[in-house]
């Protein structure tokens, strides 16, 4: 990861050049270079990966955003959005001679319909703010992604952006309805409708999760869907992580679709109980997290039906939330786990596979089988709704060695997800993180289709290069340095 | 399996490389919807049968010539169901068919379309290559998202193979309710009841009824009912009644006029154009037989946020889909470079120029 922090010098030049052009319609407040105003965009959430930009714009208007586009696609400048940052997969890492947009000063939510439910907000309004405006109305915003005191609504859209409840409401992609987009050439394109479809091919969802490879943000409509009445969280505790496994996948069987539904090993849950006291239990394999929302009456039916399953399947104790402070102390835990990996390591690397669910077991088993192999420990939190796994491996990144090693173990986790039926990137994106993860999730003609849907939008490869999808000569290189596993030579020659 | 494939993929190829357009064809039940099909038949309907059906993961994955009915039969003996309620228009109605139109049911505005299901495709492009695109897994954000563009785009940017879609528990019970309201009262209702958190699954309003669905648990949809009013319709009546709108067999599309499909925001008010309407999808979704002339109901649907789709009959050399602003007829005409670069893949089906 280390490996990519650069400091590559500053192309005086044209960054004169760019500035110069940029000056022409852009207050000066807009534009920023000194070494010292731009260091502060040098990386997003995955901060391993640090770049510094040769420019960044602020701009204020969508005909600015436009402008910016024009200017650069016509200087062939390469242009990197940015909505707040929080990304975890390095998608808004900018170019060393690039202008980085951010979108931060887009954050009006410029209208709410309560009769039609939707609201049309600009891209840099934060996750959150949307809900919490709306709240009064007895609406909100359903995808919630952990960060989302923080993230933007523009910066969902680009990663298709998940959270814990979108096995019931679904991510990103379900819960929008029409997208203002700025092409590279400075073209406002109006994607999707105040309907429910629209006419022609599905740009709603190809732009979703695009990763800002095919345009940007400009305003987004959202849905917004009618507050659940009441909601209640029932905890299990399992000895043996098998058995919350199947635990899940009776549920489901049961026919309940969960609000939300989490698994913690016991190494997350020894994390998360030093930093929060959520009341797991820590002397256990796993524990479960199960939310039924709905009305009274549903809700009364879903818990006590869980409860049932859970115990049928092995569980050593559940415990159903009494009131809404107990129900809100269970998630504060899972909320946590991140930061909790932060406080019990110097550092923590967080992998976003998804498997299928009955996998759960045997995945779990070899991860820690690999933290033997690199002497790493790894905390395990899954969103068994969608079978949506986060890894955290915990390392010293001042340790030599430890961070190659993380890698390491982290691509290996990867492949790990993609033998058993999953793939590499559940809801974090690709980025530049796992850029050769994709070398070995897709063959070559299905990389090129991707290199050719992104030409029909950005014929020049400006708009975030070198993200999300890898050249085919970037995976040859991967191929030779990488020997897949099980297809090593000699597999019976020890190696040390 | 891989011989038939195999076929389709040489006829793909061949037929690239003489330009010569291939009209694809599952059970042929939808021959109906879209621009004028011409073209040497390209038949998937062999290509079929259930690949992997894992109840407990709520996935399906099946080739493209598997019957609709077969599908939605192996679900119900587990209790689950595809939650868009694809209309079959017929006998022998396939997966390819129902993805490639990308067409939803009455449950659509309340559960997702056929595209907030699909999770993943097997497809041959215009170069006859096997191309793969997302998974079998609920959350995937690797690579752009190809298998729900594919999903509604009439097989002209690939030939569907094998589709992967999430599947969701059929409901504990079910209650039709009707009421009795003026056009304007139901879109207000509907609209309203959309705003609570109320188990409705399904609306549609005809000649003063309004029809609504509740599902889930006994529990709850008895509580709605309340709250709903109305009277409670017969499960057999209901069935049927629901069915009706779902395969357009109720007596509202009967007749010689054109329909038309109306896809709106859900709060327009009545619609002021001549002809029969059948409103659906808590007001999203208006139905019209009719013979005005296009350009007054293309209008119309514009005003409402929204487009219109020449659905059945009517004089297709107009444009059976409702035309696009020039920038975005030009993104499409790339995609479709992009994936069907010798133009073969069911020309003229979505637009006259793709």
């Amino acid at each position: 990861m280390t490996t990519m922090v650069q400091e590559a010098p500053v192309d005086l030049v044209r960054q004169h050049q760019v500035v110069t052009a940029l000056r022409a319609f852009l207050p000066e407040s807009s534009i920023l270079f000194d070494h010292e105003d731009v260091k502060p965009y040098e990386c997003d959430g995955l901060t391993a990966y640090r770049q510094v930009p040769m420019v960044v714009a602020l701009p204020e208007t969508e005909e600015q955003v436009c402008r910016i586009l024009r200017t650069c696609h016509k200087m062939r400048v390469p242009v990197v959005a940015r909505g707040a940052g929080t990304g975890l997969s390095g998608g808004a890492l900018p170019l060393g001679n690039g202008v980085l947009l951010s979108l931060a000063k887009f954050m009006r939510i410029i209208e709410v319909d309560e009769r039609a439910r939707t609201a049309r907000v600009q891209p840099g309004v934060r996750n959150l703010a949307i809900s919490d405006a709306v709240a009064p109305l007895g609406l909100y915003y359903a995808p919630d992604p952990g960060s989302q005191i923080a993230c933007s609504i523009g910066g969902n859209v680009a990663e298709n952006s998940g959270g814990i409840h979108c096995l019931k409401y679904g991510i990103t992609v379900h819960n929008i309805l029409k997208l203002r987009i700025a092409t590279i050439e400075g073209d406002i394109l109006g994607i999707g409708a105040d309907a429910l479809d629209a006419s022609g091919y599905d740009l709603l969802a190809l732009m979703t999760g695009s990763e800002g490879m095919l345009g940007v943000v400009t305003e987004v409509t959202v849905r917004l869907l009618p507050k659940p009445e009441y909601a209640q969280v029932v905890m299990a505790a399992f000895d043996k992580i098998e058995k919350a496994g199947q635990a899940v996948a009776d549920v489901i069987a049961a026919g309940i679709v969960p609000a939300g539904f989490e698994v913690m090993d016991q190494a997350a849950t020894r994390a998360v109980e030093q930093l929060v006291k959520s009341g797991y239990r820590t002397d256990v394999a796993a524990v479960v997290l199960c939310e039924a929302d709905g009305t009274r009456e549903e809700v009364a039916d879903d818990v006590r039906r869980v409860q049932h399953v859970m115990e049928k399947s092995g569980a050593v104790q559940t415990e159903v939330s009494r009131d809404e402070a107990q129900r809100l102390r269970f998630w504060a835990g899972r909320m946590a786990a991140f930061s909790a990996a932060g406080a019990i390591s110097p550092d923590y690397y967080c992998m976003d596979g998804t498997i299928p669910r009955k996998r759960l077991g045997e995945v779990l088993r070899k991860i820690t089988g690999l933290e033997t192999k690199y002497g790493l420990r790894c905390a395990n939190v899954f969103h068994a709704g969608d079978g949506n796994l986060h890894p955290l491996i915990l390392y010293d990144a001042n340790q030599p060695g430890e961070l190659e090693r993380t890698e390491a173990f982290g691509a290996e986790i990867l492949e790990l997800c993609l033998e058993v039926g999953g793939t590499i990137t559940g809801e974090h994106g690709v980025g530049v993180e796992k850029i050769n993860s994709m070398c070995v999730q897709f063959k070559s003609a299905e990389l090129e289709t991707f290199h050719r849907v992104k030409r029909a939008f950005d014929e020049h490869g400006l708009l975030n290069p070198g993200k999300a999808v890898p050249t085919l000569h970037r995976c040859a290189e991967y191929g030779r340095m990488h020997v897949h596993r099980g297809q090593e030579k000699f597999p019976d020659l020890p190696r040390f | 399996m891989q011989d038939i494939i195999d076929k389709l993929s040489r006829l793909i190829r061949d037929a690239a490389a003489q330009k010569r357009p291939l009209c694809i064809r599952g059970g042929g039940t939808k021959d109906f919807y879209g621009g004028p099909v011409h073209g040497y038949k390209l038949n998937t309907g062999d290509y079929r049968g259930i690949v992997d059906y894992e109840p407990t993961e709520l996935v399906i994955t099946a080739r493209a010539g598997t019957p609709l009915a077969e599908i939605e039969a192996a679900l119900r003996q587990k209790g689950q169901m595809l939650a868009f309620e694809p209309p079959q228009f017929g006998e022998g109605s396939t997966l390819g068919g129902c993805v490639a139109t990308g067409l939803s049911g009455p449950r659509r505005p309340y559960s997702g379309a056929v595209r907030d299901f699909v999770l993943g495709v097997r497809i041959l492009d215009g170069k006859g290559d096997d191309l793969r695109f997302g998974g079998q897994v609920m959350k995937n954000v690797a690579g752009y998202d190809v298998s729900r563009l594919i999903t509604g785009s009439l097989g002209t940017l690939g030939v569907l193979l094998e589709v992967s879609l999430k599947v969701l528990p059929l409901p504990v019970s079910e209650t039709t309710l009707r009421l009795k309201c003026t056009e304007a009262e139901a879109i207000e209702r509907m609209n309203r009841w959309a705003a609570q958190p109320l188990p409705i699954t399904a609306t549609a309003y005809r000649d003063g009824d309004l029809g609504v669905r509740l599902s889930g648990a006994r529990v709850a949809v008895e509580a709605a009912a309340k709250k709903i009013g109305g009277a409670p319709v017969a499960p057999a009546q209901a069935e049927h009644f629901w069915t009706g709108i779902r395969e357009q067999t109720d007596p509202s599309f009967a007749g010689d006029a054109p329909l038309w499909r109306l896809s709106v925001k859900s709060t327009t008010p009545p619609l002021a154009l001549p002809g029969q309407q059948l409103i659906e999808w808590g007001g999203a979704l208006r139905w019209l037989k009719s013979g005005a002339d296009a350009k007054t109901v293309r209008d119309a649907a514009t005003r409402a946020g929204g487009h219109a789709t020449l659905f059945r009959g009517g004089d297709k050399t107009i444009g059976v889909f409702h035309p696009l602003p020039p920038a975005l007829m030009k993104l499409h005409r790339n995609l479709k470079q992009a994936f069907d670069p010798a133009g073969i893949l069911n020309p003229g089906r979505l637009y006259a120029d793709l």
